[in-house]
């Protein structure tokens, strides 16, 4: 009989093209695996799409990785899908995660708004990583940390989303954040 | 083993019958291990649950089984709901809705620095 694995996750959000999947191949053991969800327009998530007959459904595609840690505790990275109505998708990644990082592109910030504002209504910790597209140019923390309007105690980290050391490093960041909430009591609310 | 894609669509739904609820629906993580019962009765399984059974020999998430399977994340989740029950895997859930707790949050924080 196989040891029992102790599954644990992240989210990756950000939005779209501004390198999720680069972000988990970089870190991942395995190849990022696509997963759909067959949603009807409103968002829903539909399981029997037999019922569903003659209404318009979408279908959504998901990018993830893994990396088993230990024997016994193996973390998923689950990247967002790129629309970003379909809060039930995100509802059903973002239930029992450690936390999330949302990756923003200084050149496209507001396209990340949606996400911060999700994890902050959720009260899951969270980080913004700052996906460094160009390394010659580099937004000071405290601007980005006013553009998006999120509070002083949410890390606010560079990267670059290929570079394997760098993706690890982010993780790491949430995950000492995450801790850090916890030990001061932070409960996640829904 | 792979099939045209557009014929795979009609298998899961005949299977799990034009359900959309299950006992319990596994989360996107959760790990599916198939047991020694899920091992005699493999050789009596067609489709979508022989593959699950198959894949299960060590333990794998849900979401997983949905990609390599390339099944709907919400048939699988059924698929797996329809197996547990009948005894043929069995499915270990990682953290509730608060997260995991500090203990788990410090052996993470140690296997990411090890990596």
């Amino acid at each position: 009989m196989a040891p029992r694995a102790l599954p644990v996750k992240i989210v990756i959000a950000g939005g779209f093209g501004v390198g999720k999947t680069t972000l988990v191949g970089a870190v991942s053991e395995i190849v990022p695996l696509r997963t759909e969800a067959v949603m009807t327009s409103a968002g829903a998530a539909v399981d029997d799409v037999t019922l569903v007959a003659g209404k318009s459904t979408t279908t959504v595609a998901m990018d993830f990785g893994r990396i088993t840690l230990a024997r016994d505790l193996v973390l998923y990275l689950f990247g967002t899908p790129g629309q970003e109505r379909f809060w039930f998708m995100w509802d059903d990644l973002a239930r029992g995660a450690i936390g999330a990082v949302v990756l923003a592109d200084t050149r496209r910030l507001a396209d990340c708004f949606p996400a911060v504002d999700y994890f902050e209504h959720r009260g899951l910790p969270f980080v913004v990583a700052d996906n460094r597209f160009d390394p010659s140019v580099r937004h000071p923390d405290t601007a980005i940390r006013e553009a998006l309007a999120v509070s002083a105690d949410v890390p606010i980290v560079g990267c670059d989303a290929r570079n394997r050391e760098s993706a690890k490093a982010v993780l790491i960041r949430l995950v000492e954040h995450a801790l850090h909430r916890r030990r001061n009591g932070a409960v996640i609310g829904s | 083993m792979t099939a045209n894609p557009s014929r795979r669509l009609a298998r899961p739904y005949t299977l799990v019958g034009g359900r959309t609820t299950a006992r319990r629906m596994p989360a996107l993580e959760a790990q599916v291990t198939r047991t020694a019962e899920g091992v005699r009765r493999l050789p009596a399984c067609r489709f979508e649950a022989r593959e699950i059974l198959l894949l299960a020999s060590e333990p794998v998430s849900v979401a997983e089984l949905a990609g390599r399977l390339h099944v709907p994340l919400g048939v699988a989740r059924v698929l797996v709901a329809d197996l547990d029950g009948a005894g043929l895997v069995s499915v270990a859930v990682g953290a509730g809705d608060g997260g995991p707790d500090v203990a788990v949050l410090e052996r993470v924080l140690e296997g990411l620095r090890a990596l």
